[in-house]
């Protein structure tokens, strides 16, 4: 019933209980104490970004994992959430921004990126499999074209620079420490959401219209409005990272949502693991790590700096030959290896 | 003579569950359904006969709109549904199994039921999971032992016999409150066991309960109904009780002369 060559994850049960494995409570302490284990540069570089992109790319995992719609437009959302808080916020480009307060500036921006990805879905899921792939793919192009290009609005090629994140109750929110714990809330709470969702009738309903969505509308589901609230859903996950992203670089250009950005969180989702929402997650480490430090090693090896691109390249290409479920699937079936028949670790 | 007026009364004073005018069916070049024209009452069940290719199971397909019919109307109720979409159908009542089992293979028996429970429920977008005394998950329970599959209710669907498969799809069909259900080859590959058993479903449902079912094995389609429409080539060939159907000549030679059932 599955579709050939999409992963899916599989579908949580709505009855019966689920644990949390003792890695998963590990793993969160390890992350809340972790400004005291690292240095600003990997609090904010390395972890701040790796949530960032891992919740963008976690909107990714929930729509093509458990809704079957490879959408690329989520990078897209994300970077027209912080579009947004430049506009209606501050920013360097003062004849633009209308400097609204943050606390009016971010929700705005937060409501109308969900109208943004709620309206892209609606033209999205009356497609299937490669369509969707394009029309999204449509979309996004057409945003950042349209970002370079319109300079009254949208800044043109420059974009917006000197967009701040908020300082209240006497913390300044894009110092390392501060910053990464509103990166790392943002992450849990979206986690958490997806988790959630998975398992209450909304999320089973999406499962089974993934699966079958001629019998879910012959059992009374509108399919397209229940695909369309899914839309609507990733995005309300992906705008506040998108605005955390615009805080972290201090700026929003048309470079932020180019094809390469939406490329990428397709990479970061598909070699993380489509499976389940930490895939995302550990793609995004992945994808950071090798940013931030393949240029070293390929200048160390004598090559240019300029390749790392190829390194993630290769990493992709390994990633969809050798294990089409992720990093994800590849720990998965090493633990079961491992642990041999009586094992099966947590789920 | 009393009981004919009220009969009558009766007669006059509802309208016919479902009302086909003229319903048409083409796939290209190909009529699969040609000017079919057909009633049934409220609680009525009826056996739709016919050869391979005859649209019995397209005429189900328009019914319950998986694919809209090319023209002509349909009535449910005597509500047009004629451009409705099919969940809309499926809110107001009606209820369909599939040929193939369609169900959902990675969930279990239970979760399977709950879902169509939630599809004519109003919690379909609900963030909230199910408490273990939902309503919604009671009602899945209920329709889970009504077809007799409390022991495997926690198994993956993946998992089950064929028989036990084609006892689900019924329970599919019977969640929330039908009106009236279509019932495509229910018996289709199934034990005679498992037939009395399927039998024993289809005459216990309430008599309020109307149904249409398309089955080739006489033993089973004949037992259950009270009417039978004969289809042949995309028209409707013939109307009757089980006992002329059987006896017709011209069926004798068309559909039961050819060796099935």
């Amino acid at each position: 019933m599955a579709r050939p060559g999409l992963p899916t994850a599989t579908t949580a049960p709505a009855t019966g209980a689920g644990g949390i494995s003792p890695a998963a409570w590990i793993t969160a302490l390890v992350l809340l104490f972790m400004p005291a284990l690292a240095s600003d540069f990997f609090l904010v570089q390395v972890f701040g970004w790796t949530l960032i992109l891992g919740t963008i790319a976690l909107s990714l995992q929930f729509l093509a994992g458990y809704g079957g719609m490879v959408s690329l437009v989520q990078m897209t959302v994300a970077g027209f959430a912080g579009y947004m808080v430049a506009i209606l916020g501050t920013s360097g480009l003062g004849q633009i921004s209308l400097g609204w307060p943050f606390w009016l500036a971010v929700p705005v921006a937060i409501l109308l990126a969900v109208v943004f990805g709620t309206l892209s879905g609606a033209l999205a899921v009356r497609t299937a499999g490669i369509y969707t792939i394009m029309i999204t793919l449509a979309i996004a192009a057409a945003f950042f074209y349209f970002t370079r290009q319109n300079e009254t609005v949208f800044g043109g090629f420059l974009g917006f620079n000197g967009v701040r994140a908020p300082v209240f109750w006497g913390i300044d929110w894009r110092s390392p420490v501060p910053f990464y714990y509103l990166c790392l809330g943002w992450a849990a709470i979206a986690f958490g959401l997806v988790t959630w969702v998975i398992r209450a009738p909304f999320g089973l309903a999406l499962q089974g219209i993934r699966d079958n969505p001629r019998r879910m509308a012959a059992l009374g589901f509108d399919v397209t409005a229940h695909r369309i609230a899914a839309y609507a859903f990733a995005a309300f996950l992906a705008a506040p990272a998108g605005i955390l992203l615009t805080w972290l670089n201090g700026q929003i250009a048309p470079g932020t949502v180019g094809i390469g950005p939406v490329i990428d969180i397709l990479v970061i989702a598909v070699v993380g693991g489509l499976g389940r929402p930490i895939g995302p997650f550990i793609g995004a480490l992945l994808y950071v790590l090798l940013r931030l430090f393949a240029l070293d090693l390929l200048v160390a090896l004598g090559l240019s700096g300029q390749r790392f691109q190829l390194l993630i390249g290769i990493g992709f290409l390994l990633t969809v030959l050798f294990s089409p479920d992720g990093i994800l699937g590849l720990w998965e079936r090493a633990q079961q290896r491992w642990a041999g028949p009586s094992g099966g670790g947590g789920r | 003579m009393a009981r004919a007026i009220a009969e009558r009364l009766q007669a006059t004073g509802t309208v016919n569950a479902l009302e086909l005018r003229g319903v048409t069916k083409q796939f290209g070049a190909l009529v699969a359904l040609s000017d079919v024209t057909l009633s049934v009452r409220p609680g009525e069940r009826r056996a739709i006969l016919g050869s391979n290719g005859a649209g019995k199971t397209t005429l189900l397909n328009c019914i319950t709109g998986d694919f809209p019919a090319s023209s002509g109307t349909i009535r449910f109720f005597g509500e047009d549904v004629t451009h409705f979409p099919a969940h809309e159908r499926i809110r107001r009542g009606l209820r369909r199994t599939y040929q193939i089992s369609l169900l959902f293979g990675g969930l279990t028996v239970l979760d399977n039921v709950y879902l169509a429970c939630l599809g004519v429920s109003r919690g379909r977008f609900s963030f909230l999971r199910p408490r273990r005394d939902d309503a919604l998950l009671e009602s899945a329970r209920t329709l889970v032992h009504a077809v007799h599959l409390d022991e495997v209710a926690d198994k993956k669907v993946a998992e089950l016999a064929h028989g036990q498969q084609r006892q689900l799809e019924v329970a599919l069909a019977l969640a929330g409150a039908p009106r009236f259900l279509l019932f495509d080859e229910p018996a289709a590959g199934l034990s005679p066991a498992e037939r009395a058993d399927l039998v024993a479903i289809l005459r216990g449902l309430p008599a309020h309960i109307g149904y249409v079912i398309i089955e080739h094995d006489m033993d089973v389609a004949l037992r259950v109904v009270e009417s039978v429409t004969l289809m042949h080539e995309g028209r409707i060939f013939k109307e009757g009780t089980p006992e002329e159907i059987e006896v017709d000549p011209d069926v004798q030679e068309l559909y039961l002369g050819h060796g099935r059932g």
